[in-house]
């Protein structure tokens, strides 16, 4: 084990999201092994993206700000459903954005999740881990899809 | 939450500098496969941000598309499948 807040291990991340994952898609599988129409299989899509996302989250743990902000949608999904749906909250926006920048940096706060409550430090840092376990993300997906279909 | 640690962080005198955010935004440019090998004196800064949500929204896009997959998939695995990749696991 490595002792926290050392650099990101990527590595490490990649098989705990691998494991948490997969766990995941057995069990749906598992639990609805004949559904084929195409209501169902949009359905299940939707709770696949949602698992490859909360996987993730979980795999990096809540040392990060926008894993810690992907677990608290989690957990206040139950009360407001459709996770992944950008909501229109009236978050406070930290203003010391280089000028000129204004509108690409608030388009990022957009797509890192917990992205409006950062400081430009933080956004720029928690955007690069983020963009390494996104990739990370879509890699094993991409395995597993691939393992599947031959 | 983490903004009230962030901001802690910038309150003890420390201002951030334009040093710092360019050293970021370098750092950040390294992960983008469209614009990691120019120069960085050739990239703005807003062109770095531009691309960097260029590519977070195509991730998430893949990240879509391989959700269908795998859900079309599930329909039609067998067990045999399913063992496979839960060998996978324990690699």
């Amino acid at each position: 084990m490595t002792p926290k807040g050392v650099t990101l291990n990527t590595n490490s991340h990649k098989i705990k999201f691998a494991r948490r994952f997969i766990r995941t898609l057995l069990k749906m599988r598992k639990n609805a092994p004949s559904s084929s129409s195409i209501e169902e299989i949009r359905k299940r899509s939707q709770r696949i993206k949602i698992a490859a996302y909360s996987s993730m989250a979980h795999a990096v743990g809540s040392r990060r700000a926008w894993s810690r902000a992907i677990l608290f949608k989690l957990r206040n999904r139950a009360r407001h459903h459709g996770m992944m749906r950008r909501r229109s909250m009236k978050k406070r926006v930290i203003k010391n954005d280089p000028p000129g920048d204004q509108s690409q940096t608030n388009k990022l706060r957009q797509l890192v999740p917990g992205g409006k409550a950062m400081d430009m430090c933080s956004l720029l840092e928690e955007t690069a881990h983020y963009i390494r376990s996104l990739s990370t993300q879509v890699k094993v997906m991409q395995t597993i899809a691939d393992h599947f279909s031959k | 939450m983490s903004s009230r640690r962030s901001r802690s962080r910038q309150s003890g005198g420390s201002r951030i500098t334009d040093d710092q955010i360019n050293d970021l935004v370098s750092k950040l440019q390294q992960l983008l496969p469209e614009i990691r090998d120019r120069r960085s004196d050739k990239v703005s800064a807003a062109n770095v941000l531009q691309e960097t949500c260029n590519y977070i929204r195509n991730l998430h896009r893949e990240v879509d598309d391989l959700s269908e997959r795998l859900s079309e998939l599930l329909a039609t695995t067998d067990t045999a499948q399913a063992a496979i990749i839960r060998s996978l696991l324990m690699q």
